[in-house]
């Protein structure tokens, strides 16, 4: 995301790389007496950082215990049919999950079937064929889309995308792939169909700058040895230079998709938040994180603020899984790729 | 020239035109959300929006100085939390942890940082709020700050990282001790890098809503001390837009516009320090 500034990075890591590790306090420190560290302030200096440190994992650790155990009731009430009812209903103590996993689901899928494309192509053309002076400037404009907070899209969704929406693209829509389940039912401009375009505007910077990136880490010889064949500059990039840098590729895709799942805000303004459960893309539908958002202040009783809970626990597993498997996919395509350079 | 190749060349030019599109779309995308606030925000931004109050609700008129302030506050606490830990938290990482403690610090920040807004706000719900047994200030500044931590601590390392070993190295020959090291020479190498990491992760929890809802929650009024709910900038943009009152939205579009502009301007700020020369080794 501070790719702007990998530049600088990048080049002092390579630095890093070649003159071996930076100087622990392991062999020096052990090389002097306990006493003469404590007199000269180093040890207490370890010490200082060490809690600020360590305070890091103690956080992140209570926040897992914390969605664990706030979540007990619903979990021993419910077990696995908290995932496979759809029945949510307050009032009753009747807590099914599935529209809103659906909904999440629904249109993180959508918002991925338009950022991929968009945002590889982009990213092929800021690492492949603009001059780096021009790459650079893009992807500074690229950095600061990242930047825009959620709700300013959310504002945008509801007083630009939702009527043009209702008006135009639905219709359209329906008009020429009526016949399709997915595009039929009244166009409400609030739906899947909207977060899903929302949330792939909103993940395509984070696509564009991780996979631009990685494109850039693929050696310079790989292209060159594609083009002395006789491939055409689009042959090089799209059959040689994108194979190579395929699973860093998928990774940015993971890191985008764990975006598109927690995303909140922007959902919540454009999904129409109804619990439905509809094979149409018009209809309005419910995410995860858009359910915690409208209801976790109005949540009476502890089942039902549970239940919240046992959602939140649910969306950061899901996150959780799909940063750890794109970091380690991301990491594993830099360090096939040793050399970096425009084409 | 054969058809065959004319046809490769035909294909390589249209797919190579068509990634152009796409990379033109994507940045399109940044100034057609400036060009919209500024438009919509722009007219409804007045003299009135920086220094009133809400207006009543069916009242027109009115601004949000509550918000504004209320933002500045749940800022101000969430640096004072996320500053000081990331700051030294990195410089544990970067110059005296190796192996597993470094592995598990850095683990737990970067799950940290992939943790969606909303779960940090239901986590901060039940550590600060419930206890309390209400939504503060307080409560909204520890979600933020607990989003600035693996921010700062993560990019903070990386430019501690950056510093070259000679200088290091020089310094220790000339006798001074570890600390001393990192305090006189390390640190003031790499504070560029580092007032732009604070910076970055600054702006972005400046526009942090989701975390905020049930935390600092809203306020239509003043909101003494740091034990109150508050009112603050992003979720009156939310509230007011969803809202079913056409001043209400232009409001919203102001408030859109003030956060955009903030966040935007910190961001070009900070990597103008950054470019303006880090210490970045030559070998």
């Amino acid at each position: 995301m501070e790719s702007y500034q990998q530049d600088p990075i990048a080049r002092a890591e390579k630095v890093a790389m070649t003159t071996t590790t930076v100087p622990s306090a392991g062999p020096v420190a052990g090389s002097r007496s306990l006493f003469s560290r404590l007199r000269e302030g180093d040890e207490i200096a370890r010490m200082i950082t060490f809690l600020f440190a360590a305070s890091v994992v103690l956080v992140t650790l209570l926040l897992v215990l914390e969605l664990w155990q706030g979540s007990v009731l619903p979990r021993h009430k419910f077990g696995f049919n908290f995932f496979r009812t759809s029945v949510w209903d307050p009032i009753f103590d009747q807590f099914g999950a599935l529209p809103f996993i659906y909904g999440t689901l629904i249109t993180a899928s959508v918002s991925l079937l338009i950022a991929v494309p968009l945002g590889i192509g982009a990213a092929i053309f800021l690492a492949e064929l603009a001059p780096p002076r021009v790459s650079d400037a893009l992807e500074f404009f690229i950095d600061l889309l990242a930047a825009v907070p959620s709700v300013i899209y959310g504002l945008l969704g509801v007083f630009i995308v939702v009527p043009l929406m209702r008006q135009y693209i639905q219709p359209a829509l329906k008009h020429s792939f009526g016949f399709l389940p997915l595009f039929q039912g009244p166009a409400y401009g609030v739906g899947f169909l909207t977060a899903g375009i929302v949330l792939a505007i909103m993940i395509i910077p984070y696509i564009i700058s991780v996979s631009r990136e990685v494109l850039l880490s693929v050696p310079r010889d790989q292209r060159e040895a594609a083009l002395s064949l006789g491939a055409t500059r689009w042959e090089s990039t799209w059959k040689i230079v994108v194979p190579f840098a395929r699973t860093g590729i998928f990774g940015s895709i993971f890191l985008a998709l764990a975006r598109a799942l927690g995303e909140t805000m922007a959902v919540t303004m454009v999904i129409g938040n109804t619990p439905t459960i509809s094979s149409s893309l018009f209809s309005p539908g419910y995410s995860i994180a858009a359910v915690i958002a409208n209801e976790f202040t109005e949540a009476t009783g502890d089942l039902y603020l549970q239940a919240l809970i046992e959602l939140g626990l649910v969306l950061f597993i899901l996150t959780f899984i799909l940063n750890g498997l794109a970091r380690l996919l991301i990491v594993a395509t830099s360090q096939r790729g040793s050399g970096t350079g425009h084409a | 020239m054969s058809p065959r190749l004319r046809w490769r060349k035909f294909v390589s030019g249209f797919m190579l035109t068509m990634t152009g599109v796409c990379a033109l779309l994507a940045v399109s995308v940044l100034f057609f959300i400036l060009g919209y606030l500024v438009y919509h925000g722009g007219t409804s931004i007045s003299w009135n929006f920086f220094t009133k109050l809400p207006a009543p609700v069916g009242e027109s008129g009115g601004g949000m100085a509550n918000a504004i302030l209320g933002s500045a506050k749940l800022l101000l606490l969430a640096s004072l939390a996320g500053v000081p830990i990331g700051f030294f938290g990195a410089i544990y990482l970067a110059e005296f942890s190796g192996g597993t403690t470094a592995f598990v610090v850095r683990y737990a920040a970067d799950l940290l940082n992939g943790v969606p807004s909303i779960v940090i706000g239901i986590f901060s719900y039940s550590l600060v709020v419930l206890p309390f047994k209400h939504f503060s200030t307080l409560a909204g500044g520890f979600a933020l700050g607990l989003m600035m931590i693996p921010i700062t601590l993560r990019s903070t390392e990386e430019f501690l990282r950056a510093v070259p070993r000679a200088l290091r190295e020089a310094a220790m020959a000339l006798g001074a001790s570890k600390w001393k090291t990192i305090a006189t020479v390390i640190v003031p190498a790499a504070y560029r890098g580092i007032l732009t990491a604070i910076l970055l992760a600054f702006a972005r929890v400046a526009g942090e809503t989701a975390p905020l809802l049930f935390t600092a929650f809203g306020n239509r009024f003043w909101s003494p001390g740091w034990n109150q709910p508050t009112a603050s900038l992003p979720v009156m943009i939310f509230t007011y837009a969803i809202a079913p009152y056409d001043d209400w939205h232009r409001q919203a579009w102001a408030a859109g516009l003030v956060l955009l502009g903030l966040i935007l301007v910190i961001n070009i700020v900070a990597r103008a320090i950054l470019s303006r020369g880090i210490a970045v080794p030559r070998s």
